[in-house]
C-alpha cells in the first residue's frame, strides 16, 4: 500500500517536471526569433553606429560618412502626427462600441468597417492615401504620410479600447450611476480611467506596428535625402531610407541599412517602455 | 434627514417577463425596513426601481408612481437627481479599482463637480465615521487604493462613499451576503445606527438578518408582495399562509 503511494507521488514529480520543461520551451521558442533579430541586428549594424550616424544627413554615393539623422526626425515627426489622428480616434470609436453603442446597427457596421480596415493591405492604404491627400494638394507630405500612419492606427487602438472597456465589471458602472453621476462622466472618469492600462497597451501595439512600415509611405510622405521638418515636403522616415539603402548595390549603404534597423527597433522599444513608464505613475495610473 | 416612500401601484418588466405586479407599499422614514423572499421573486428589482437604476437596463420597462418625499421619482425629476438622493450598496462590495480610499468616498460629490477642498476632507471623514471604517483606514486613506481592503472593509467603504452624497434614503441590496460572521455583524450594527438618520430599505436573504435589523417586514413572491407588516408580526404571527410557510422554512 505505502509502496503504491510513493510510485504515484514519483510518477507526479516526473509528470510535473515534464509540464514545466514544455513551458519552458515553449517560452523559449516564442522568445527566441526576437532574440535573433536583435543579435543579428547588432552583429550587422552596431559598427555603423557612429555619433554622425544620428547627426548628419545622407552624403551622395562615393563619399564615405553620412547618417540617417534626417530619417529619424521624420519618422519621429511621421509617427507623432499619426498618433495624434490614430489614438483619438480609435479610442473614442472604441468608447462608442463599449459603451454607447453597445448592440446597435451603427456600433455592428463600425466594429465590422475596423475589421476590415485592420486587415487592408498597407500599401493599399497607401494608394488610397495617395488619391484622397497626395492628388488633391498636388504634392507629396510629411501630412498625407502621418494620415496615412494614423489611419492605420485607428482600428487596433478602437478593437482593443472596446475589448478592454467590455472587461470593467458591470458592477464598477453601477457603483458610479447609483452615486447619480451621469452616464457620460461615469464612462470618461471611472470606465474608461479603470481599463486605462489595457488601453494604453493597444496605442503601443498600433504604434509599434505603423513605426515600421513602408508601403503606406512610399505614395505619401515619399522620402527626402535632405532635411525637412515641414509638413508641407516630402519628409525622410526610416523604413522608407532603409529600402532605399538596403536595394542599393553600395556596401556602406547596405551597412547603414542594418544600422537604420537597428536603430528603428532601439526607438520603437525607448517608446514602448517610456510610455509604459510614465503611464505607471501619477495621473494614468490604472488598476494593478 | 429621511424621508419616507410611497410606492403605487409600481409594474416592472425584464423584457417580456413581468417581474413586478402591481406592488402598493408604504415605507416609513427613519427607520430600517426589510425586504425578504425567495431568489428571483422581484425584491432585487423593487428597490432597483427606487433609485431607476432598473432603467438602466436597456430591455427594462417600469410602471406606475413612486414618490419620495415631495417628489414623484418617475414625473418630477431626472434619474440622476434622485440617485443622488437615495444612496445604494449593492451585494457584492464595487469600489473603484484605481482609486483611494479618500477618492473612492468622496467619488460621488467630486463626479458631480464639487470641489471645495476642505469641506471633502470633513465629509470623507464623518461618512468613515459613520460607516465605521475610520479608524481602520485613517492613516492611509490617501495610499491605499480601495480594492486593497479586505470584502468587509470595501462593503464599509461602499456605505461610506453612499454617506458621503447624503442621501434621504439608503438602499441596501444583501448587504452582507457576500461577508462573514464578523463583518455582516458589522454591517447589522451599522445599519441600526444609521436608521435614525436614514430611511434604509434592506433586501436580505437571511430571515434573521431581518428580524434583528428591521422594524417592517415585506414578504415577496413571484413578483408580488404578499405581506407588509412590523417585522414582530411577520415572523410571530403572519396573517397569510404563504408568509408563514416561508417564514417557517417550508420553501423557499
Amino acid at each position: 500500500m505505502r509502496d503504491e503511494h510513493k510510485l504515484r507521488a514519483q510518477f507526479r514529480t516526473v509528470e510535473d517536471g515534464a509540464a514545466t520543461g514544455l513551458a519552458v520551451l515553449a517560452t523559449v521558442l516564442v522568445v527566441a526569433p526576437l532574440v535573433a533579430i536583435f543579435i543579428y541586428l547588432i552583429y550587422k549594424g552596431a559598427s555603423s553606429l557612429t555619433w554622425s550616424f544620428f547627426t548628419d544627413v545622407p552624403r551622395p554615393v562615393g563619399e564615405a560618412g553620412g547618417g540617417m539623422a534626417n530619417a529619424i526626425v521624420g519618422s519621429a515627426i511621421l509617427l507623432a502626427l499619426g498618433s495624434l489622428i490614430g489614438v483619438p480616434v480609435g479610442i473614442s470609436g472604441g468608447i462608442f462600441l463599449a459603451e454607447f453603442g453597445r448592440g446597435t446597427k451603427l456600433a455592428n457596421a463600425v466594429r465590422f468597417t475596423a475589421d476590415v480596415l485592420n486587415g487592408v493591405p498597407s500599401i493599399v492604404m497607401g494608394i488610397a492615401v495617395y488619391s484622397l491627400v497626395v492628388v488633391p494638394q498636388g504634392h507629396f507630405s510629411a501630412f498625407s504620410g502621418g494620415v496615412a500612419l494614423g489611419i492605420m492606427m485607428i482600428p487596433t487602438v478602437c478593437r482593443t479600447t472596446e475589448e478592454m472597456l467590455l472587461m470593467v465589471p458591470n458592477a464598477v458602472r453601477e457603483a458610479a450611476l447609483a452615486l447619480g453621476v451621469p452616464n457620460w462622466r461615469s464612462v470618461l472618469s471611472i470606465t474608461v480611467k479603470t481599463a486605462s492600462p489595457g488601453i494604453i497597451t493597444g496605442c503601443m501595439l498600433a504604434f509599434a506596428r505603423v513605426a515600421g512600415e513602408t508601403a503606406p509611405l512610399i505614395f505619401t510622405a515619399f522620402g527626402n535625402v535632405g532635411w525637412s521638418e515641414r509638413l508641407d515636403e516630402p519628409i525622410a522616415a526610416l523604413p522608407l531610407q532603409i529600402y532605399v539603402y538596403a536595394l542599393s548595390p553600395y556596401d556602406d549603404w547596405h551597412r547603414l541599412a542594418w544600422a537604420g534597423s537597428l536603430v528603428l527597433i532601439i526607438l520603437i522599444v525607448v517608446a514602448v517602455s517610456l510610455v509604459r513608464y510614465v503611464t505607471s505613475r501619477g495621473v494614468l495610473k490604472g488598476a494593478s | 434627514m429621511g424621508v419616507g416612500i410611497e410606492v403605487t401601484s409600481l409594474n416592472a418588466w425584464y423584457g417580456t417577463n413581468h417581474t413586478l405586479q402591481d406592488i402598493n407599499l408604504n415605507i416609513p422614514a427613519n427607520h430600517a425596513t426589510a425586504l425578504i423572499g425567495p431568489s428571483g421573486c422581484g425584491k432585487s428589482t423593487f428597490v432597483r426601481c427606487l433609485n431607476r437604476m432598473h432603467e438602466t437596463n436597456p430591455i427594462a420597462r417600469v410602471t406606475g408612481t413612486v414618490r419620495i418625499g415631495d417628489l414623484d421619482i418617475y414625473k418630477d425629476c431626472k434619474p440622476v437627481e434622485i440617485r443622488r438622493r437615495v444612496g445604494m450598496v449593492f451585494q457584492r462590495p464595487n469600489p473603484f479599482p484605481t482609486m483611494s480610499i479618500y477618492d473612492n468616498v468622496c467619488a460621488g460629490l467630486k463626479l458631480n463637480g464639487y470641489s471645495n477642498h476642505r469641506a471633502l476632507d470633513e465629509i470623507v471623514e464623518r461618512s468613515l465615521k459613520n460607516s465605521a471604517l475610520w479608524d481602520e483606514v485613517k492613516d492611509d486613506l490617501k495610499k491605499k487604493s480601495g480594492a486593497s481592503l479586505s470584502g468587509g472593509q470595501q462593503q464599509r467603504l461602499c456605505i461610506a462613499r453612499a454617506l458621503a452624497v447624503d442621501p434621504e434614503v439608503l438602499l441596501m441590496d444583501e448587504p452582507a451576503s457576500a461577508l462573514d460572521p464578523v463583518s455582516t455583524s458589522k454591517i447589522e450594527d451599522l445599519i441600526f445606527q444609521l436608521k435614525s438618520q436614514y430611511t434604509i430599505v434592506i433586501v436580505t436573504h437571511n430571515m434573521q438578518q431581518a428580524a434583528r435589523v428591521a422594524e417592517k417586514t415585506g414578504f415577496f413572491l413571484n413578483g408580488r408582495m404578499v405581506e407588509f407588516d412590523s417585522t414582530h408580526k411577520i415572523f410571530t404571527n403572519p396573517s397569510d399562509k404563504r408568509t408563514e410557510d416561508y417564514i417557517t422554512g417550508r420553501f423557499g
